[in-house]
């Protein structure tokens, strides 16, 4: 397609312009760096500009000049490019740490620029290190900033820190193996983990492991059970709050590197955009009988974190597969035979349904099918259409339609009605048939 | 304060308001003439009958709260109060926070 050239044309002038700005961007920085070098003239630990840039931060007795010169001597690790680690890593780089080390396997989607304000429609597809060291060199040429772009696991993560000694480590990551492997990893190596969430219109923040305070593993000895656990996927997430919650771990950040009295260890605050308000709360001691930092602790090294909590350290959906092929249809198949379907049945949230379906759809929920809340009305609807054989029934992604068949199959044994899966759901309908329809 | 009552206040937060019809705050009265000293054992027995909507096993487990629910009692953490033997007084504010992990 015409269209097709053209956009490839666009990425390729794109890519030589941003060379060329490159360039003079470095030649510019190198002219001006002249007044930039001014060491030890006026002051014992900044350059001229320095002086300049940081002057209101200074200003400020808790941080002065002391604070300024721990920050610019100080190394950070954020774990993880997205709704916290985007707010967290544009104060720090602001703020002016010394060096700043970002990691995180993904790549930038749609889905995320609502929240993850380092990355723009034109990064779309671009690792998200990669997007956010574009930013944040431009923001403060000054801070060192190390993109990796990598899965962290026990033995990615313990290598990165023991190559570097790194002051505070920023937990920005969003599932719950990732959280343990980084709470053990800080207490082996005895460096502050400063932790946030955030999940709908809430957000916790805390310290762990920081002057003898509990770590995660005080708190939570037992991971939860993986079905207890909801992510921004499937929960949502409003972007404002991990953009307040992210704002404030580099803030606690900042108050460790300046060794600050006031740090959020010991205590946890919840975060409730809802009604607007802000709960302190006090947390319990350091457990001496903590696994992993108590007196006689039995994690001396790192451990398989997924194995542990039971899921995957990430928070993608993991597919399942629970029906015979004879009661599956793909989306090909799916998509010859829908527009004339009278019985379609959609099983998404209502919120998700409204957001988009197919135009013949009728939206019954899951949850209301597992709490048989739906029965009188879908009697009703195959009583209408009693004629039919086939009742098509689709999802998101092909998984709570499963579950959905399996339950309606057992409680219309009698009639003559087959319930079909079509797998993949609607994601892979949008892949395979039609481009227009909303991956989300 | 009434003599056949014990007036507190409870709340949920972190997704645990979902088992509760959505709802984040309750102000009960627990009846005295059975139990005299309501201790949070008796508060979760009572609240799992009484409110709890669906799915306890997400709420309760073993007598005691599921991993990953910290029981706050007047903003403290219950490991600092005696956990489930904690003896509820009146006017108490006792929150469930299921805790988060998105990013």
């Amino acid at each position: 397609m015409p269209e097709e050239t053209e956009v490839e044309q666009l990425e390729k002038e794109i890519e030589v312009l941003k060379q060329e700005l490159k360039q003079k961007e470095a030649r510019l920085q190198l002219l001006k760096s002249v007044k930039k070098q001014i060491v030890k003239h006026y002051s014992n630990h900044f350059t001229t500009d320095e002086i300049t840039r940081y002057s209101r931060q200074m200003l400020v007795p808790a941080i002065g000049v002391a604070g300024q010169n721990a920050l610019k001597q100080s190394n950070v690790l954020i774990v993880g490019a997205g709704g916290l680690g985007c707010p967290a890593a544009l104060y720090l780089v602001a703020a002016g740490v010394g060096h700043l080390t970002i990691v995180d396997n993904d790549e930038v989607e749609l889905t995320n620029l609502h929240r993850q304000i380092l990355h723009t429609e034109a990064d779309v597809g671009v690792p998200k290190v990669e997007s956010a060291l574009g930013k944040l060199s431009n923001i403060n040429s000054n801070v060192k900033v190390n993109p990796l772009h990598l899965h962290v696991n026990s033995e990615s993560l313990m290598g990165l820190l023991t190559k570097e000694n790194f002051d505070v480590v920023i937990d920005c990551t969003d599932n719950v193996p990732t959280r343990y492997l980084l709470n053990d990893a800080c207490v082996l190596k005895k460096i502050p983990l400063v932790s946030g969430s955030a999940l709908q219109l809430e957000g916790q923040l805390t310290v762990y492991n920081y002057k003898n305070g509990p770590c995660y593993r005080c708190l939570f000895p037992v991971p939860p059970a993986p079905d207890s656990v909801t992510s921004c996927g499937d929960g949502g997430v409003v972007g404002i709050v991990p953009g307040v919650i992210g704002s404030l771990q580099a803030l606690e950040t900042v108050k460790i590197i300046a060794d600050t009295s006031g740090v959020l260890n010991g205590r946890l605050l919840l975060f409730d955009g809802s009604n607007t308000t802000f709960r302190n709360v006090k947390l319990r001691n350091k457990n001496l009988d903590c696994q992993v930092c108590g007196s006689h602790p039995s994690i001396t090294k790192l451990i398989d974190y997924e194995q542990f909590c039971g899921t995957r350290a990430h928070d993608k959906v993991i597919n399942i597969e629970i029906l015979s092929n004879s009661e599956c249809m793909n989306v090909i198949q799916f998509s010859k035979v829908y527009e004339q379907a009278p019985i379609v049945i959609d099983v998404r949230p209502s919120v998700e349904y409204e957001m988009c379906h197919l135009t013949n759809s009728i939206n019954i929920p899951y949850q209301d099918i597992e709490k048989d809340e739906h029965l009188d009305f879908l009697k009703e609807l195959l009583a209408i259409h009693s004629g039919e054989k086939d009742v098509y029934v689709l999802c998101r992604r092909g998984n709570d339609s499963q579950r959905a068949v399996v339950k309606l199959r057992d409680q219309f044994r009698d009639s003559n009605f087959t319930f079909l899966n079509i797998t993949g759901g609607l994601h892979s309908f949008a892949k395979q048939v039609d481009p227009a329809f909303p991956i989300y | 304060m009434s003599v056949d009552t014990l007036p507190i206040s409870i709340g949920f937060g972190g997704g645990a308001e979902l088992l509760f019809g959505n709802k984040k705050n309750f102000a009960i009265s627990l009846p005295v003439q059975e139990i005299t000293k309501w201790q949070i054992s008796d508060l979760l027995k009572w609240i799992q009958d009484n409110l709890l909507k669906e799915r306890p096993e997400l709420f309760i487990q073993d007598n005691s709260v599921r991993p990953g629910i910290l029981v706050l009692i007047n903003d403290v953490d219950w490991e600092l109060m005696d956990t489930i033997n904690y003896v509820i007084q009146p006017n108490d504010e006792i929150v469930f926070i299921s805790t988060l992990h998105g990013g």
